[in-house]
């Protein structure tokens, strides 16, 4: 992997006020990969994503996408650029139908025809989604809404996806289901995958790569292998 | 019963009104939650800017020979004129309060209307502006009851402008970005939705609405002032909360109630108090059902 990475950030720091949450986050993430953010409660895995994506705004440092500083690009544009982000907690459009929370990933996008066979395909990728078209995205079960918003932020076309908490709230079946699907998307699709997860074991089974995050800070940085054999890793955060 | 069904129709006549300014408050208050106390000024506006053209047409002499074309005309440049100076409104005033408390917003507005309703005053004069009374004289006589062609045209052009409403904002992909905005911000422009844009256009469809009832107000009673927008946007405002505010719906059948009982007040009570009847409402609705008759539980329509 000699080529440039397709994300990276230098030294970012970033915050709500006067709260400090990053404090000099350093990462890369090469096309083609899935790497895991692994860390605490409260360690700065959600504002890490939510300031890549310009909703928290960056204070010190740079974010590069594809080799260009996206600080100050406005956050609605990033999407239009390949730049997408499933949240934590999903985030569905409660009063709209699956259909239009689908339809809305589409939102930029001008080709009617394809954006219907992207729906279609949606439903073929999530049949329980085409049988709730018709629903309000609120009437959903948390794995549903898990799919939809994943299917969702897939309809925006992105070529780096940011998955914040996938497996959040969600039943073991359900969550071996989602990362099967994130393998998935990786493998088939070619999307590039940056993992928000508290479940580390998981994340670190379908990444390549992995950063430990403590504090607002990178604490550890390797081969996901490698961190599922660190024994400080298995200790912190694998429960043992 | 001749004397009640001709009440009935004044009552939708005005309820259309009402409702059509009710829309501006429930959409701005579902996307932004602000409750937008210069909206008022937009209807008076509104009234002033037909009242230009509609003069102007009439001064021409195209009046008679072509009312339809002159009609159209003048609600479009006016409603536009209202949709520019409300998004102007909305990027001075509101914008820079976004992520300040909403007290903050809520004082701005109210020093907005008082801007522009001086505004109005100082630009206007405080005399009546008069509109022309050539257009829409005929009328229907069913015995005791008459329907004048004016009454017809308004009605029916308020129904067009709120089924045309329902189907932007239910119907087409920028209304469904409105309604994402107005349930989720941050995950709206996680989509690529421009908040701003989608507020914008709010504030523009609001007055524009609110501008299409003050030209129907001035053809209606045939003359507008400066300061009536205070009273029928308190009135349009309670017809908002009646309905439940954020509810298009709501606000649509919060404006026809509130036009009914003013017209049903009046001609069944006092018509010394007619001001009165819908502010009862409103606080009754404030004690009895503070979300409205259409809010919160039932918020498919909502923005």
């Amino acid at each position: 992997m000699s080529t440039q990475p397709i994300l990276e950030l230098k030294n970012v720091h970033s915050g709500y006020g006067s709260i400090k949450a990053l404090k000099g986050i350093s990462l890369k993430v090469m096309p083609g990969e899935i790497v895991a953010i692994i860390g605490a409660n409260g360690a700065g895995k959600s504002t890490t994503l939510m300031t890549i994506c310009g909703i928290v705004k960056v204070e010190k440092g740079e974010i590069l996408y594809q080799g260009k500083v996206i600080n100050k690009v406005p956050p609605e544009k990033l999407p239009t650029m390949g730049l997408c982000q499933v949240p934590e907690g999903r985030r569905i459009f409660p009063r709209l139908t699956v259909m239009e929370n689908l339809r809305l990933g589409a939102f930029y996008r001008d080709d009617t025809n394809q954006i219907m066979k992207d729906i279609q395909y949606s439903y073929e990728m999530f049949p329980i989604l085409g049988e709730r078209k018709s629903q309000k995205g609120g009437t959903l079960s948390g794995g549903e809404q898990q799919m939809l918003a994943i299917a969702r932020a897939l309809m925006t076309k992105p070529k780096v996806l940011l998955l914040d908490e996938p497996s959040l709230g969600l039943a073991p079946i359900i969550v071996q289901q989602i990362f099967d699907i994130i393998s998935q998307i990786n493998k088939e699709e070619g999307v590039t995958i940056l993992l928000v997860e508290q479940n580390a074991n998981l994340a670190l089974q379908a990444a390549s790569r992995g950063y430990v995050v403590e504090t607002g800070e990178i604490t550890l940085e390797d081969e996901a292998q490698a961190l599922l054999s660190n024994s400080k890793i298995r200790e912190a955060y694998l429960g043992e | 019963m001749e004397y009640f069904i001709q009440q009935l129709i004044n009552g939708i006549t005005l309820g259309g009104m009402y409702a059509l300014i009710a829309l501006g408050y429930t959409m701005v208050y579902g996307v932004i939650q602000l409750i937008n106390f210069a909206h008022g000024e937009f209807f008076a506006a509104g009234g002033y800017v037909g009242a230009i053209a509609l003069g102007y047409f009439s001064g021409l002499g195209y009046m008679e020979t072509h009312p339809i074309i002159c009609l159209t005309a003048s609600f479009a440049m006016s409603m536009a004129y209202c949709a520019y100076l409300a998004v102007g409104v909305e990027k001075i005033a509101y914008k820079p309060l976004r992520k300040e408390s909403r007290l903050a917003a809520l004082l701005s507005a109210l020093g907005m209307s008082i801007f522009l309703s001086n505004g109005l005053m100082l630009t206007q004069g405080v005399y009546d502006a008069v509109y022309p009374s050539e257009l829409f004289q005929g009328r229907f006589d069913f015995g005791m009851v008459t329907i004048s062609y004016l009454q017809i045209m308004i009605v029916s052009l308020t129904a067009c402008l709120l089924v045309g409403l329902n189907l932007l904002v239910f119907k087409t992909k920028v209304g469904m970005a409105m309604r994402a905005t107005a349930q989720d911000k941050t995950m709206s422009a996680l989509v690529a939705i421009g908040s701003n844009r989608i507020i914008s256009l709010t504030f523009a469809i609001g007055a524009g609405l609110a501008c299409a009832a003050g030209i129907m107000y001035g053809l209606y009673y045939g003359s507008v002032r400066y300061d009536m927008g205070f009273v029928p946007g308190i009135k349009a405002f309670a017809a908002a909360v009646l309905g439940g505010i954020g509810n298009i719906t709501g606000a649509m059948l919060g404006g026809l109630i509130i036009g009914m009982v003013e017209i049903f007040g009046a001609g069944y009570i006092s018509s010394e108090y007619k001001d009165v009847f819908a502010f009862i409402i409103l606080i009754a609705v404030l004690y009895f059902k503070p979300t409205g008759i259409m809010g919160e539980n039932i918020d498919d329509t909502r923005v």
